[in-house]
Formats: structure tokens, C-alpha cells, sequence
């Protein structure tokens, strides 16, 4: 079966993003999208630890440790930048100052609820921001591969592990589709045209509307 | 007025067993290494100060600063949002073999908690963790039809917090990012340490840049060339050096 790489679903969840939008991108995989704004759009990027308006990472070598993002990886500043404390930064978060939060999921439940945080009791549990962010901004979206590592369907009627948030997600970029949450159920908007809507279908956990047209998920080579 | 204290033995001598502690810092930025490697001195020569809840972002990287305290037996219990980093192998090895305790809160509401407890506010409600295993036995409510979940403030004994800039008022500035939890944890401790790179006359810092004004500050220390967790890291290093 055909599927996007995780540069793509980057590249298709940054299309999304207007000009000047507060953005917040999740650790690791949706550190991605930045790198895919397109060209004369320049969104505004928030990181918890109390950046607005960082750049990108520095070059080896030339990293200040004091300018770091959420996941502890150096970051630069450009113009235009500030610097605030915890408070102010998770006022940003859950005042509804952000445009848009995108995260990264081990499960998606067609109401939006999202388990992102815990794969269950083992090993030592970690939160982070994750809980915050999904309350706070305008749109949150997820990207993530549409099934996992074993093939078995990550978008669900309902997660079956520890929840995130409850109904917070609004749209999933995955490795297959982009798909909205509407009035709790998935609503199919886009599909790669070598996927039948049957296909799809069978590597998804919960039923896919599909109430108007689908059209081609369609991405550069990246 | 003046609030500087000749030493880092000095700085935190008021440290007792079973005090909370509020240590500064996101990873590295922030992280008051010398206050920390001062406190972790004290205990190796007295056997105090031990049993301690430590409030911080994480839970230590690598052997020095946090997680040198926490490999010295000094934590009791940590209250953080994220326990993991690059080299969190000593939480972890505690944590799983059941010997310090873990209270695991959300980022923004540990900070909010903070905050609140800074600023006389006993509980305050957030819809952050509702519907989830850690808003577990707290109290939810609605409002304008959203659910909110109450969480308590935080206070502390003692905050370590590391400045830039500091004057004998004990008015801070910080570096950059560094700044992350230090402005709130100044606020929430009954008696806050700051070690400052530099330390300046009354006057000097411009009242309009001023982060943290000197009310939340009791004891300043100079520590011209703060160390750097990334770098000592990086270097390996281990708290205290081995012999």
C-alpha cells in the first residue's frame, strides 16, 4: 500500500497554516511542519518553555543553551522574538491565543478524543504540555501514520489508552488521508488516489463519512 | 538593603530535612547548577538536608545538578511535569524500584500552581487534564458549558532559582529562555535563593526591564560563570567529581 513519509504528512498538515497564525508544533515528529511553510507565509512559533517568534535550529557548534524549544533541541531567535515565563506561555495556551496546536498521537477517536501522553502502566509516565495544549488553541490537529507499527488501525470509535484530551482534535494528517472531526464522527476529506475509499476503510478503526467530495491527497516528493 | 550573601554555603544554609524545594530551569536553561552542587555539598559534610520534595520541570539529566541530588538520596519525592530527558537514569532507577516518589502534573498547570501560590490563590480551576487519569479525584465544574477541573496551588520552604542580573534590592533580570519557572517559584517560596551572574548596584537594572522585583527575593548569591547542564553533559561530568 501505497503512504505518504513523514516529511510529506509535514508538508500537507503546513499547507494548512496561514500567514502570521500562532502556531505550537509538538515534540519531534511535528517539529516537522515548519520546515514546509509555503513560500511567503511566515507563521509565528510558540514553544511552552516561553518562546514566541523562534527560528530554526542553529548550526552545530553554535548552540545557546538558554534558546532551546520543548524538546530541549537548540532553537534561534530573529526578529521579532520574545521571551516570557511559564505563566504567561500556558496563558497563551489555554487563553486561546494560539491558532493552531499540532501533535502527534497513538490513537485518534472519531469524537477528538486523543491519547498522545502514556502507553499505559509501564516504565515512568511523562506529560508534559500535551494535556495544556490540546484545551487552548483554535484548531488542534494531529498528524501520525495511519496505523501502527503491527498495521492495526490508529484512528478508533474510542482510545483504549490514557487519554490526552477529551474531544479537542478537529483534523488528522495522516500517512494515508486528512480527515476532520465533525459532530463526533470522521469525515473523510482527502485520500491518496492509488487508495480505494474501501481500502482506506479497512485500516480505519471507526466509519468514515464521506458527505461531500474526496479529493486527491496529493504531495511533492519529499 | 541588601540581600547578597558572601557564599553558595551561605546561600543555602537555611535548607532543612523534609523541606520543598522549587528548583529552577526547563532541562538546562535556567537550572541553577551551583546552588544545587552547594546543597549536595552540605549533605555530603552534615547528613542534611535530606528528605526533600523537589518541584521542577523535569527530574535530572545526566549526574550532575538535579539529578545529582536525586543520585545523592537527598529527594524524597518529586512533583514535575516531564521525568525523562536524554540520560534520566537516575529517576528512573529510583522511581521503578520504588524508592522516590513521583507526582506528575501537567506543564501548564504546574506552572499556573506555582503562580497561584505566589499570588494568595489557594485553587483555581483549568479545563487542562479533564476527562483524563490525572484529573483523578479532583473536583470538576462548569462553566459556560465547559468542564474545568480545581487543582491547588503550590508553595514551597526554599526556591533556588538562577538570574542574570541581580541589585542588593534583589531585582532580577534573566537570560533568554533561562527565565521559564524562575519568576513564578521567586513568588511561591517562603524564602528564595537566587544565584545571579552579576550582581549590580541599586539603580543600575532599568526599572522598566525588571522581571522578578526584589519583594520575592530574600538571599543573592554571585556566580559570575554559571555552568551549563548541556555542557557538562557533554563532558560527562559527575557530581561530585570522582575521586
Amino acid at each position: 500500500m501505497d503512504k505518504l513519509t513523514n516529511n510529506q504528512i509535514a508538508w500537507r498538515a503546513a499547507q494548512d497554516i496561514a500567514d502570521g497564525a500562532y502556531v505550537n508544533l509538538g515534540i519531534g515528529f511535528p517539529e516537522k511542519v515548519a520546515q514546509y511553510q509555503p513560500p511567503g507565509r511566515q507563521a509565528i512559533f510558540h514553544t511552552e518553555n516561553g518562546i514566541l517568534g523562534f527560528g530554526e535550529a542553529p548550526d552545530a557548534g553554535a548552540e545557546d543553551w538558554d534558546i532551546i524549544n520543548a524538546g530541549k533541541k537548540a532553537v534561534t531567535i530573529r526578529p521579532g522574538t520574545a521571551f516570557f515565563h511559564h505563566a504567561d506561555s500556558f496563558a497563551m495556551v489555554r487563553g486561546g491565543h494560539l491558532d493552531v496546536a499540532i501533535l502527534g498521537a497513538y490513537e485518534v477517536a472519531e469524537n477528538g478524543d486523543l491519547a498522545n501522553w502514556s502507553t499505559g502502566p509501564k516504565g515512568v509516565p511523562a506529560v508534559g504540555g500535551a494535556m495544556d495544549l490540546v484545551h487552548g488553541a483554535k484548531r488542534v490537529a494531529v498528524i501520525t501514520d495511519h496505523v501502527t507499527r503491527e498495521g492495526k488501525p490508529k484512528l478508533l470509535q474510542r482510545c483504549t489508552l490514557p487519554l490526552t484530551g477529551v474531544a479537542c482534535v478537529t483534523r488528522v494528517y495522516t500517512s494515508l488521508a486528512v480527515i476532520d472531526i465533525e459532530g463526533g464522527r470522521f469525515v473523510l476529506r482527502e485520500k491518496l488516489a492509488s487508495l480505494s475509499l474501501d481500502e482506506l476503510q479497512a485500516v480505519t478503526g471507526a466509519k468514515l463519512l464521506t458527505p461531500g467530495k474526496v479529493t486527491d491527497l496529493v504531495v511533492p516528493d519529499l | 538593603m541588601d540581600k547578597t550573601v558572601a557564599d553558595l554555603a551561605s546561600a543555602v544554609a537555611g535548607i532543612c530535612d523534609g523541606m520543598v524545594v522549587m528548583i529552577g530551569g526547563f532541562g538546562g536553561a535556567g537550572a541553577p547548577i551551583e546552588l544545587i552542587h552547594a546543597l549536595i555539598d552540605r549533605y555530603r559534610a552534615t547528613g542534611h538536608p535530606s528528605d526533600l520534595t523537589v518541584v521542577n520541570n523535569n527530574a535530572g539529566n545526566g549526574h550532575v545538578g538535579l539529578a545529582a541530588l536525586i543520585e545523592a538520596g537527598m529527594v524524597r519525592k518529586l512533583i514535575c511535569s516531564f521525568p525523562r530527558s536524554a540520560d534520566p537514569v537516575v529517576f528512573t532507577e529510583r522511581y521503578l524500584a520504588g524508592q522516590i516518589e513521583l507526582e506528575l502534573v501537567p506543564q501548564g498547570t504546574l506552572a499556573e500552581r506555582i503562580r497561584a501560590g505566589g499570588a494568595g490563590i489557594p485553587a483555581f480551576y483549568t479545563p487542562t487534564s479533564f476527562g483524563t487519569d490525572l484529573a483523578r479525584g479532583k473536583p470538576v465544574e462548569e462553566f459556560e458549558g465547559r468542564h474545568y477541573v480545581r487543582e491547588r496551588w503550590l508553595k514551597a520552604d526554599v526556591a533556588l532559582v538562577k538570574a542574570d542580573t541581580a541589585d542588593p534590592c534583589g531585582n532580577l533580570t534573566y537570560r533568554a529562555a533561562a527565565r521559564n519557572f524562575g519568576p513564578l517559584m521567586c513568588m511561591a517560596a517562603t524564602e528564595t535563593v537566587v544565584q545571579a551572574r552579576q550582581i549590580v548596584a541599586a539603580g543600575v537594572i532599568n526599572p522598566e526591564t525588571v522581571i522578578t522585583p526584589g519583594i520575592f527575593v530574600q538571599k543573592v548569591v554571585l556566580v559570575p560563570d554559571p555552568r551549563q547542564e548541556e555542557d557538562l553533559n557533554r563532558a560527562q561530568a559527575v557530581y561530585p567529581p570522582e575521586a
